[in-house]
Order: C-alpha cells, then sequence, then structure tokens
C-alpha cells in the first residue's frame, strides 16, 4: 500500500522540475531503491558479524537472503539509474556517474558472492566463507566510492550536501515517503523469503527424517 | 608476537624453497607477464598515446598476480597440508602473513622484470609509477591470499578466484592508474595505502575463519 502512494506522489503530487520536466520523477525511484540496497548490503553484513561473532543460528541464511534482496535492488537501481541518464544526459551509460560505477563494482562483487555459495558445498565452512566476504562487501563500499571519488569528474547531481537536502518540502516529503515504501518493500520480501528458505530446509530435514 | 613472527618466517620460508626447489610459479608469471606486454604492444594501435600503455601496464600486472594467487594454496590442498597447518599450535593468521610475504616475494620477483621490459618497450617509466605498483603489491598480496585460500574451499577453485578477487581488486587498479598518470600522485599513492592498511586489517582478522569451520 505503501508502494502505491509512494508512486501516486511520486506521479502527480510533486510539481514537475524546472529543468528537467517530466524525468525528474524518476528520483523518486531511483535514489530509494539505491538507499535500500545500500541497507539490505549492511543489514547482511551484520547478520554475517553476528555469525562470525556471535554463533548466532541462522543468521547465515538471513545474510544470505539480505544481499539477495539487495542484489535485486541493485539491478533496479542500475537500470533506472542508467534510464535516467539517458533522458537527460544522452547516454545510456555514463562512466563518470560515480554513483553508477560504485553500483556496477558492487553488482559484480555481489554476484561473486553467489558464486562462492554455490560452489562450496552447505555447512559451517560455508557459511563463515560467505560471512567473510559479504564483510569485505561493506568495506569495499566506502573504499570504492572513495576511489571513484578521486578517479572522475563530477556531473552526478549531488542532492544531499552539508547543509540539508536541498529540495522543496513538497518534494522532500514525497522523498521520505518513497524512501518508506521501498524499505518496507524490501523487508517484506525479505520476510518472505526467509520464510520461503526457512520452510525448505524444514521439509528436507523431514525428508531426511522420513527417508 | 615473536613467536607470531617466528611462526610467519618459517612458514614463508617453507613456501620460498618449495618454489625454489620446484620453480612452478616465478617462471610461469615472468613468461606471462612479458607475453601479455608484447601482445598488449600489438593490441594498442600505432599513435596510441603513452596514458593508454600506463593503464596496460596495470593490466598486465594484475592478470599476472592472479596466476601468481591461483597457485598459491595449491600444496596446501593437494598434500591436505592446510588441515594440518590448522592444526598445528601457531595463531591462524600466521599462516596467512606467510602465504601473502610469499605471494609478496613471487609479485615482485615477476615485476623486476616486468618493469624494465615495460619501460623498454613503452613509454619509459616513473619514480610515481614504481611507488604506486609497490604499495599496490601490499594490497594484492593481503587480498589476493585470503581470496586464494576462499577459493581453494570451493569446486570450481581456478575459475572462482578471479570472480572473487577482480571486484575488490578495481579500487587498486583507480589507485594505481591514477598514480602513473596524475600531475599529483601523492592522493593517490595515499589512497593506496589506505587501501592496504584496511583491507590487510581485515584479511588478518578473518583468516581465522576462513581456514577453519
Amino acid at each position: 500500500m505503501l508502494v502505491c502512494a509512494a508512486f501516486a506522489l511520486a506521479f502527480f503530487y510533486v510539481p514537475t522540475d524546472a529543468d528537467q520536466g517530466f524525468s525528474q520523477r524518476i528520483f523518486y525511484l531511483h535514489v530509494p531503491v539505491a538507499l535500500t540496497a545500500y541497507a539490505c548490503f549492511g543489514w547482511g553484513a551484520w547478520k554475517a558479524l553476528l555469525h562470525l561473532w556471535k554463533r548466532r543460528e541462522g543468521a547465515d541464511l538471513e545474510s544470505y537472503v539480505a544481499i539477495h534482496i539487495g542484489v535485486i535492488f541493485g539491478i533496479l537501481t542500475l537500470a533506472t539509474g542508467s534510464i535516467w541518464a539517458r533522458i537527460s544526459w544522452g547516454k545510456w551509460w555514463v562512466w563518470s556517474e560515480k554513483q553508477l560505477v560504485l553500483f556496477l563494482v558492487l553488482f559484480l562483487f555481489y554476484s561473486a558472492y553467489f558464486m562462492l555459495r554455490f560452489s562450496i558445498e552447505p555447512g559451517p565452512q560455508r557459511a563463515n566463507l560467505c560471512a567473510v566476504y559479504a564483510l569485505f562487501g561493506v568495506v569495499l563500499i566506502p573504499v570504492s566510492f572513495l576511489a571513484i571519488r578521486l578517479a572522475q569528474n563530477f556531473i552526478h547531481p549531488v542532492v544531499f550536501t552539508r547543509d540539508g537536502p536541498q529540495m522543496a518540502a513538497s518534494q522532500f516529503a514525497t522523498f521520505c515517503v518513497c524512501l518508506a515504501a521501498m524499505l518496507a518493500l524490501a523487508a517484506t520480501l525479505y520476510m518472505v523469503e526467509l520464510t520461503g528458505k526457512r520452510l525448505d530446509e524444514q521439509l528436507r530435514e523431514l525428508r531426511e527424517l522420513l527417508a | 608476537m615473536t613467536r607470531w613472527l617466528g611462526d610467519v618466517r618459517a612458514l614463508a620460508r617453507k613456501d620460498l624453497l618449495l618454489e625454489l626447489r620446484g620453480r612452478d610459479t616465478l617462471p610461469a608469471m615472468l613468461l606471462f607477464v612479458v607475453a601479455t606486454l608484447v601482445v598488449f604492444h600489438f593490441a594498442l594501435p600505432a599513435g596510441s598515446s603513452d596514458l593508454a600503455a600506463q593503464g596496460l601496464l596495470w593490466v598486465a600486472l594484475l592478470f599476472t598476480a592472479l596466476l601468481g594467487l591461483t597457485r598459491a594454496f595449491v600444496a596446501e590442498r593437494d598434500q591436505r597440508l592446510l588441515d594440518a597447518l590448522v592444526l598445528a599450535p601457531c595463531d591462524r593468521s600466521a599462516i596467512w602473513a606467510a602465504k601473502g610475504l610469499a605471494v609478496l616475494a613471487f609479485l615482485a620477483g615477476a615485476e623486476i622484470v616486468a618493469l624494465p621490459v615495460f619501460a623498454l618497450f613503452f613509454s619509459g617509466l616513473t619514480w610515481q609509477t614504481v611507488a604506486g605498483v609497490a604499495l599496490a603489491d601490499l594490497g594484492i598480496a593481503a587480498v589476493g591470499t585470503l581470496m586464494s585460500a576462499m577459493a581453494a574451499a570451493g569446486r570450481a577453485r581456478e575459475l572462482l578466484l578471479p570472480l572473487l578477487f577482480l571486484p575488490l581488486a578495481i579500487p587498486i587498479v583507480i589507485g594505481g592508474v591514477g598514480a602513473s598518470v596524475a600531475d599529483h600522485p601523492g592522493r593517490y599513492l595515499g589512497f593506496l595505502a589506505l587501501y592496504d592498511v584496511v583491507f590487510a586489517i581485515i584479511c588478518w582478522a578473518s583468516f581465522e575463519y576462513v581456514v577453519t569451520e
């Protein structure tokens, strides 16, 4: 429901951007999706840390599911960012767009996470390796951000500066609703996926017991 | 601390001795890097700028490092040595540090040849490139050793390592190329040093979990 409200606000309520016109509305999708992806990666890494540190049962699975959802949102970010870049800068891919490049690096990184996960037999060792790799991910985010920032000139519009958000109140309200909607969507997906995976596991155990 | 250093020295010595007797890794890396540079010479169209060659040097070095890293845990895996090392009464991070030192030594050996060859084939060499390579080597050895240990646990080991390592190496390439071509390389060299420190710390802290269950 929150998602519907967010889309309605983004399309009808917010005044059209004077400079970029209608296409600026994708901002309300692109940026919340990107922030949600970061949140998922962060959550996955936190669960990984819990697994390594406290040896909490099930933290490995939770970490994996969070990263799974994060990758889906990451792909969405890449797609929406690319469409936006096409409309406002005339190119599908702009290398000087540092946020998108960062997402590409992260996307490659987390795809490798899946490769790692699926090439090892399930068990405590797989859980450990995946947790360590997930922790590398959250360290990689700021490091690559710094690297990309060092390497490039800026044409990405920066909305959030040190003086607070640079937008009108109605825009900011819509943005917050959109962000909340995306986070809620991610959380729902996370719960659904987690329940599914747990069911799978229980089913497998049952089958083994019966066999 | 002295015990830890002693363990590291003994383990690194073992790796270097193995290489000295078997000579599997270093000659392969040397040949590979020279061959790659020759390929790059022909891959660059005539009249390409020196800047492009500087970038390709980093590609060549990265792939050479990858070649060495794939071999890093071969002996441990084939002879089931890693289990014995984990059982040994030493800090597990000593295994990582020793292996990293051995990788660093191989890498340095390959580069002592590769950099003059690059200078000969292409545009010459500046001190900032050498400094960048030296700093990048530390990061490559630290992160690469851990990734190599991780990949050794998987089914498709040789395939897995580049996938795991390359995304983590992108910041190294950015910093290294920046240090080679920028007018003021200080920022880039500083970034490479930061990368080394940050990743060395987390590799050191997390290696234990990679080899134990």
